[in-house]
């Protein structure tokens, strides 16, 4: 309740200062709820998880946590057959949790043994292993089991008027922070295929690299992703109950077979799932949050896709909300690493009414370091993030950017002069005005441009004309454009090094490189996955440390007073 | 501790059931399902809007299309999708609304796919009753086979850190209530002004 709460009208009731005080803190406005485990509403910790066991027989898996296989719901039977090692599954079962935790914890035990283990275990065993984590060795697991060396992070770039020119000028200045991928969304879905443009041809502004999603209704999102559109896709969800999964027409199956389509293209995809979704939909079936997320995690490593979106995303409300949740969100990025995927680690949705709550939130992730700390730091103010809001937003890069400095920690991200993002955001809208004129599409005014570069947010645009622009939106798919359309308009209008850049990120599909576990493209358009850039923690002195030439421009903010001369600022 | 959010005297609400659900003949009705603790159970939104008022905006709304109304509550199901399409299916219109204890919303068509609607109200934590009486009023000029405009909604990030447990709790105590196999009832609301207490 709010401090309006003990202000009623009527009330006689004396309060102190200070409770009035702290009533009107921030944090008041968050809500919290009681414990309610029969139902599900329950972090991790529930007398209802099962106990685990598992059995083989002839090769196949015939009990696991407690269920014969005779009465296996879809996703038992999906992950019985297509996530456990049943090579090792008993084996690895037959160790305590209790040892499991440690070695997950204990640098002195590699990435490999541990994943030579986590590939036997059953959902109510991995989560007996993350009941023995408190916060900090989470974070300890996090640091050497995280697949990719190097942490990343991911913007949505995102509009609330769905305005190209201003997702093209986005995409560029959050390339040019550091971003590894793009992500946008719609307000109105059928502007999608000009948005997504925009986003591709922002992002490919120098440095270029980051690769680029467009979230949309399952369909759509493959048809962009298949014309080379888009780079990536990562809004596969997955559930962990079968009345959910079945609520929204989808088995384990189809979401594989999904999977299948893109990876047939060349095309990196993850899956999302994440705490909470199950008895926010009132189907948890009285399990855990972090039970029911364990299955979902397991379904993404038995579909075969190389990767998983989780840390609560769209439900962060639900395990915010009771005791532990976000230790729970945090476990649920360790399992989706320790079993050897890559983890888009969350941190993408609004989180908290409170900034002290919000960073304690980040800190799990960005202090072991993820693939990508946020799945979604909006790169715009929150009221133009399309996904509803994000922990973080573009005021807040300089508080992200000094606490990188402060602490040595790499959240992915940088401090760039304002000259220079200026730039890439007048080059993004240049390229996008040059690409709509030579596609036919509606006209991009050099007023409109200079707006959006110069802009905030949408509140500072100029209004386009929205149906002239979706008329454009449709003839972008009736007219079959294509990435190599978008390549050819670049070149054509003397974007030559844009075009190269695409071409480069298009050729990937070809290679399959971007289908490696984490994969990225670094700003030297070369793919940094677990292949090339696995994760070699071993303890103190060991692993990914910023350094060098990243360490030199994380020292770099807004303002630092120069040592040589303190009447100035270092630029 | 609760926050009032009425000022004026409340109005209690009870439903008297009238019988099994049937079919509508009257070409303007409106169908309104109210699920199975709205007005029972549960008084108020999740905002703390009195039941009572919800259902009198809403059939104002509808009134003042001169278009007529009917409300079934659905006993086995607390699904909005599925409430809001069973009310379309026994409107003479084809047009029914559905809505949730906690306020969220749903206007739909006979004709629509279930998991399609006609307009979809999801954040019930930013409902007024201004919206309420709009629903009804766009609810009814579909039925007369107009095309509204679609009721404006509000969109607020920070509803969720402040209200999505809550609303899971309240779908969880709601969905509690859900009797398998029960058919729908039509049911009479009775307006009576509570003791104030």
């Amino acid at each position: 309740m709010t401090a309006e709460a003990i202000r009623q009208p009527g009330s006689d009731v004396r309060h102190s200062a200070r409770t009035e005080l702290l009533e009107d803190r921030p944090v008041n406005l968050d809500g919290f709820v009681e414990e309610w485990p029969e139902v599900g509403m329950v972090a991790m910790d529930s007398a209802f998880d099962p106990e685990p066991s598992v059995r083989v027989e002839n090769g196949v898996i015939v009990e696991m946590d407690g269920v014969a296989r005779a009465d296996f719901d879809f996703i038992d039977q999906f992950i019985a057959d297509k996530a456990l090692d049943v090579e090792t599954t008993e084996q690895s079962m037959a160790l305590p949790a209790d040892e499991i935790a440690r070695m997950l914890v204990d640098p002195r035990v590699t990435r490999k043994e541990v994943i030579a283990v986590t590939g036997g275990l059953t959902p109510a065993k991995l989560l007996a292993v993350a009941k023995n984590l408190n916060i900090v060795e989470i974070m300890m697991g996090m640091q050497k089991m995280r697949a990719r060396r190097t942490p990343a992070n991911q913007a949505h770039c995102t509009s609330a008027r769905d305005n190209p020119v201003q997702v093209a000028c986005e995409a560029a200045e959050a390339a040019i922070r550091g971003f590894a991928e793009v992500e946008t969304t719609l307000g109105v879905v059928r502007y999608a295929p000009l948005v997504a443009m925009a986003l591709q041809i922002g992002s490919q502004v120098n440095p270029g690299g980051p690769l680029t999603q467009c979230a949309l209704e399952e369909a759509t999102e493959l048809d962009l992703g298949m014309r080379g559109i888009t780079g990536y896709a990562e809004t596969i969800s997955v559930y962990g109950t079968e009345p959910v999964f079945v609520d929204g027409d989808d088995t384990p199956w189809s979401k594989a077979f999904l999977a299948a389509a893109y990876a047939s293209r060349g095309i990196k995809m993850r899956f999302t799932s994440g705490t909470g979704s199950e008895v926010q939909m009132g189907n948890a079936q009285g399990k855990s949050m972090l039970y029911l997320e364990i299955r979902c995690i397991l379904i993404a490593k038995g579909a075969g896709v190389q990767g998983l979106q989780n840390g609560s995303i769209s439900c962060i409300g639900v395990p915010g909300a009771v005791p532990a949740g976000i230790r729970a969100v945090a476990a649920e990025n360790l399992i989706a690493s320790a079993v050897d995927l890559e983890c888009a680690s969350g941190n993408d949705q609004s989180f908290s009414h409170s900034a002290m709550r919000r960073t304690a939130r980040l800190m799990p992730q960005m202090m072991p370091g993820t693939d990508f700390v946020c799945s979604g730091y909006s790169a715009v103010p929150n009221y133009d993030n399309m996904f509803a809001g994000s922990n973080l937003d573009s005021d807040d890069f300089d508080d992200f950017n000094t606490i990188q400095r402060d602490l040595q920690i790499d959240g992915g991200l940088r401090h760039v002069k304002e000259s220079d993002i200026l730039a890439v955001r007048t080059r993004a809208g240049k390229a996008l005005q040059a690409v709509f004129r030579y596609l036919d599409l509606p006209p991009i005014t050099d007023a409109e441009i200079d707006a959006a570069v110069y802009a905030n947010g949408s509140r500072e645009l100029l209004p386009r004309d929205v149906l002239e622009d979706l008329k454009g939106a449709q003839q972008v798919m009736d007219r079959n454009v294509t990435g190599l359309d978008l390549v050819k308009a670049l070149e054509s209008t003397g974007f030559t090094d844009m075009a190269e850049n695409l071409l480069v990120v298009l050729r990937q599909r070809i290679s399959g490189d971007l289908l490696q576990t984490s994969a990225i493209m670094t700003p030297s358009l070369v793919v940094l996955s677990a292949v090339n850039d696995a994760n070699d923690y071993a303890g103190p002195g060991t692993g990914y440390r910023p350094s060098g030439a990243r360490w030199e421009e994380m020292k770099r903010l807004r303002h630092v007073t120069s040592a040589s001369n303190p009447e100035l600022e270092v630029e | 501790m609760t926050v009032s959010t009425n000022q004026d005297a409340p109005r209690s609400l009870s439903f008297k059931e009238i019988g099994v659900a049937e079919r509508g003949k009257k070409s303007d009705e409106v169908v309104i399902a109210i699920s199975p603790g709205f007005g029972g159970l549960f008084t108020q939104t999740i905002v703390g809007l009195p039941h009572a008022e919800v259902i009198r905006q809403i059939l104002a709304g509808i009134e003042e299309q001169e278009a007529s109304a009917r409300i079934i509550r659905v006993q086995n199901s607390s699904d909005l999708a599925y409430m809001a399409h069973t009310a379309a299916k026994l409107s003479g219109s084809g047009i029914g609304i559905g809505i949730l204890g906690r306020g969220t919303s749903m206007i739909h068509q006979r004709d629509l796919p279930r998991l399609s609607s006609l307009e979809l109200f999801p954040q019930c934590p930013l409902l007024t009753l201004e919206t309420y009486r709009d629903i009804g009023s766009n609810a009814a000029q579909y039925a007369k086979g107009e095309s509204p405009q679609p009721v404006p909604t509000l969109n607020d990030q920070m509803a969720r850190p402040r209200w999505q447990a809550k609303a899971a709790l309240l779908h969880l105590k709601e969905t509690e209530l859900v009797r398998k196999g029960v058919k729908p009832v039509e049911v009479m609301p009775e307006f009576a002004a509570a003791t104030v207490d």
